[in-house]
């Protein structure tokens, strides 16, 4: 029998009043009752919505049907034919617009709880210790080159390493996991279930040497002087944009990836970290994004009084996840819509201040969404002594510097062929954010599949 | 891992190591510098590669005990190793075309990094002269090495325990009063010691090249912490530099920039003293 109950059996959350002072987890997670009862809201479509809205395409409805009957071990093997990280994806995915905006039960009701199934499962397994994973021996005999070790690099060196290659991840930083790792914080996926994954990802096979930048340690030409048959970029899109505006280099200016880059990779959190990290007692976040809320949330959690987001759209238009807004509103965010900042006011090299216009909507641009538009003699100033820019970031530069004949978009991102993957330069291939710009982790995933089959096409000619 | 195979004591405050780095040996050139964190959960901090040995597949580091990297840094022994080394990092110094005589400038743990740029200039013919600077005799640094291929050498000290009593300001404005002709002057050391050069330099108009120092984390180009204003523009010193046209810095903004974690460092410091 189906649940016909129209909510999402409830997950437990830690109290906002307690979480927005610690780091753990907010959401955690279904126990297998709950599971099994949300997993039998699923109607087992015959032409499933979800599906193909998933940008890996889990077979959902199989796998949820494994749930339900209490077959955890089942779902999970189903889950990870498509995806190698089930765990991260099924936390951090925007399944409103993805899976979960497509299922059927979401027409009247809320959608079938698609991302909680699947991180329950993996959880599940992880917790029981039931993962069981073989190294694949190299029958191939032939050696790939991975850049980068996020997402895109990941899902395409597990793939890669699957179908028998010998696969090397060059990783610039000295921990793996990209954005992942650097960006998302820990009260949103727990760091240990990122390196369980990628441990997983290495039992079969996969090598990852750290510290290297490719561009800058080797080329992409020394890597195939080195006998890598094939290259895939997953650089990732790393670099912050600033606003240009006055003020931006006062002291208490931070990106949004040089604050959650101290907080996450670096421990700043913690009181014996060793790398600083400046907490503002009034905080400016610029941003709708989920960079933006995380780092506002990771603002509030290290102690400052007052968090504000400020962000030039309306409500509607905020980018980030639904449940990330949600909860950050719960946390005490206070959110500053249709407001955007035209300085940033100082004192003695420190920020003191910031100075916003009221903006208005006016009619849609290029992206379908409306155009803000600023509202005269409506300048303010809002106090505050740390201003943090989440207003996007670009691909990285440096491997098409140093890469004769790798070509990019005038914005930075490198120009691929849509079916393979395979850029300019012969056997190199691109994916995720270094080739969409700043987009999800799924679509990253996505990326790395793809071209892990392009490029076991190409080499097994 | 990175395993340091040689050290050498220079002073109470400053070491000399050579490890072990293949990725960064292979292609690093002059000027440029790698990150490096001595212990997992330690900061990532710059240093300039002094030297390399690409048949070796090592690189020599020369750092100032300073706070609470580099200390931890001296704590290490030959045969220990590095938990993480990054590099090369930064753009390779780019010489002034057809420049015959150039003018170095190095003030303290600055003769480091100053060192490699120098050589480059004297092994494609230009002459060579250097202003070296430091606190006092103890803080003179690659004094021998320098005194290989440097065509005049001055040395001043803040106290006149060797050559010159004074600042290296005073004696590069003797050298220019006194009629000598510099193509470029390449300045490293204190960022306050590099803006009077440039004060100076200005007024003569002559080429000033200078390293900045501020404080970094991906060294990457990914986190925004290094950024500058140069020639009123946001540049990143990790990316666009280290070395920057002097002229064009704006130092003031970068000396607050870089005290701006001088409080919480102190706290660090203090507790390193503590276990040490
Ligand atoms: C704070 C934050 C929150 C986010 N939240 C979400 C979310 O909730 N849901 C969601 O779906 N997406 C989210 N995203 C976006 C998502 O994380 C990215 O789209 C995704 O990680 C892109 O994956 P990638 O593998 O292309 O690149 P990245 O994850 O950026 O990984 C690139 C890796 O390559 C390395 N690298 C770069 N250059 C070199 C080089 N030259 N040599 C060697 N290595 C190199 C980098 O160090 C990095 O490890 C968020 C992003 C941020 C920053
Ligand atoms: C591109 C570059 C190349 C460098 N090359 C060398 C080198 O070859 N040898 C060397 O000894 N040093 C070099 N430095 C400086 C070195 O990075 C700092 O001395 C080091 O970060 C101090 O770390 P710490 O933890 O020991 O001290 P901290 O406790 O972090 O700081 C102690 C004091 O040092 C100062 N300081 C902090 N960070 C920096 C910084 N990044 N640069 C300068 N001063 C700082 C501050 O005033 C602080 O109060 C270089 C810096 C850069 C950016
Ligand atoms: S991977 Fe993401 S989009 Fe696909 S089913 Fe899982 S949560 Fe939904
Ligand atoms: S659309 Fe919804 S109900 Fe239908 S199969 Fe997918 S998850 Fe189940
Ligand atoms: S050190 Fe992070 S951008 Fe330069």
């Amino acid at each position: 029998m189906y649940n016909m109950n129209l909510n999402k059996v409830k997950m437990n959350e830690q109290d906002p009043d307690v979480r927005n002072k610690n780091f753990e987890e907010v959401a955690l997670g279904y126990t297998l009752e709950q599971a099994i009862e949300e997993a039998k809201r699923c109607i087992q479509c015959k032409n499933p919505k979800c599906v193909i809205n998933c940008p890996v395409n889990i077979n959902i409805p199989r796998f949820i049907k494994e749930v339900a009957e209490g077959n955890i071990e089942k779902a999970y093997e189903i889950i990870l034919e498509q995806n190698s990280l089930p765990a991260i994806c099924g936390r951090v995915c925007p399944q409103e617009n993805q899976c979960e905006g497509a299922c059927v039960r979401g027409i009247k009701g809320e959608p079938v709880g698609i991302g909680r199934l699947e991180r329950f499962v993996a959880d599940y397994m992880r917790e029981k210790n039931l993962v069981k994973i073989e190294e694949v021996k190299n029958q191939k005999n032939k050696k790939v080159a991975v850049i980068g070790s996020g997402p895109a690099g990941l899902s395409c060196a597990y793939d890669l390493a699957k179908y028998g290659y010998d696969v090397t991840i060059f990783e610039a930083l000295h921990k793996e996991g990209g954005v992942l790792s650097y960006g998302i914080p820990e009260f949103r996926l727990p760091k240990d279930i990122v390196k369980y994954e990628i441990e997983n990802i290495k039992k079969l096979g996969v090598k990852i040497e750290k510290n290297v930048i490719v561009g800058k340690s080797y080329t992409i030409d020394d890597l195939k002087e080195d006998g890598y048959e094939a290259i895939f970029i997953g650089s990732g899109a790393g670099l912050p944009k600033f606003m240009r505006i006055k003020g931006e280099n006062l002291n208490g200016v931070y990106s949004a990836n040089e604050f959650l880059t101290r907080v996450n990779l670096m421990k700043a959190y913690k009181e014996d970290s060793h790398t600083p990290v400046y907490k503002g007692e009034r905080v400016a976040v610029i941003g709708g994004g989920n960079v933006a809320m995380d780092a506002a949330r990771t603002a509030l959690r290290l102690g400052s009084k007052k968090v504000y987001i400020i962000y030039r759209r309306s409500e509607k238009e905020l980018p980030a996840r639904l449940e990330e807004v949600h909860h950050a509103k719960e946390e005490g965010i206070e959110f500053k819509l249709l407001t955007n900042p035209i300085e940033i006011v100082g004192e003695n090299n420190w920020v003191k201040g910031i100075k916003c216009i009221k903006m208005e909507l006016g009619e849609p641009d290029a992206s379908g969404r409306r155009r803000p538009i600023e509202i005269k003699n409506s300048e303010h100033i809002i106090e505050v002594d740390s201003v943090i820019m989440a207003i996007g970031q670009t691909p990285n530069p440096l491997i098409k510097e140093t890469t004769t004949g790798l070509d990019t978009h005038s914005w930075g991102g490198i120009v691929v062929n849509e079916d393979t993957l395979e850029t300019t330069r012969e056997n190199v291939y691109a994916g995720g954010d270094a080739v969409i710009g700043a987009a999800t982790v799924i679509l990253a995933m996505g990326a790395g599949k793809k071209a892990a089959k392009a490029i076991d096409e190409k080499l097994s000619k | 891992m990175y395993k340091i195979l040689e050290k050498k004591i220079v002073n109470n405050d400053v070491e000399k190591i050579v490890v072990e780095a293949p990725h960064i040996a292979r292609n690093c050139k002059a000027g440029q510098f790698i990150i490096i964190m001595v212990e997992e959960d330690g900061e990532r901090v710059p240093l300039t590669i002094a030297d390399y040995d690409r048949e070796k597949k090592t690189i020599t580091l020369i750092y100032q005990k300073v706070g609470y990297s580099t200390k931890l840094l001296g704590t290490k022994k030959v045969g220990d190793t590095i938990f993480a080394l990054a590099g090369p990092l930064g753009k390779p110094v780019k010489h002034v075309e057809n420049a015959k005589r150039i003018l170095g400038i190095a003030g303290g743990v600055g003769a480091a990094p100053i060192y490699p740029q120098l050589k480059e200039y004297y092994k494609m013919g230009i002459k060579v002269d250097l202003i070296l600077g430091a606190r006092n005799e103890k803080y003179l640094l690659l004094e021998d090495e320098f005194s290989k291929f440097i065509d005049n050498m001055y040395i001043t000290t803040d106290d006149g325990s060797k050559g010159r009593k004074g600042f290296v300001t005073q004696q590069l404005i003797e050298l220019i009063e006194s009629g000598n002709k510099y193509d470029e002057v390449i300045a490293i050391g204190p960022l306050i010691m590099m803006k009077f050069i440039v004060d100076i330099t200005k007024k003569y108009n002559i080429k000033t090249s200078v390293s900045l120092n501020p404080i970094m984390i991906d060294g990457t180009g990914m986190c925004g912490g290094c950024r500058l204003t140069y020639d009123g523009k946001t540049k990143f010193a990790c990316v666009d530099g280290p070395d920057f046209d002097g002229f064009l810095v704006d130092f003031d903004e970068l000396l607050s920039r870089q005290n701006m974690y001088k409080d919480i460092e102190e706290k660090h410091k203090c507790r390193l003293d503590e276990t040490l």
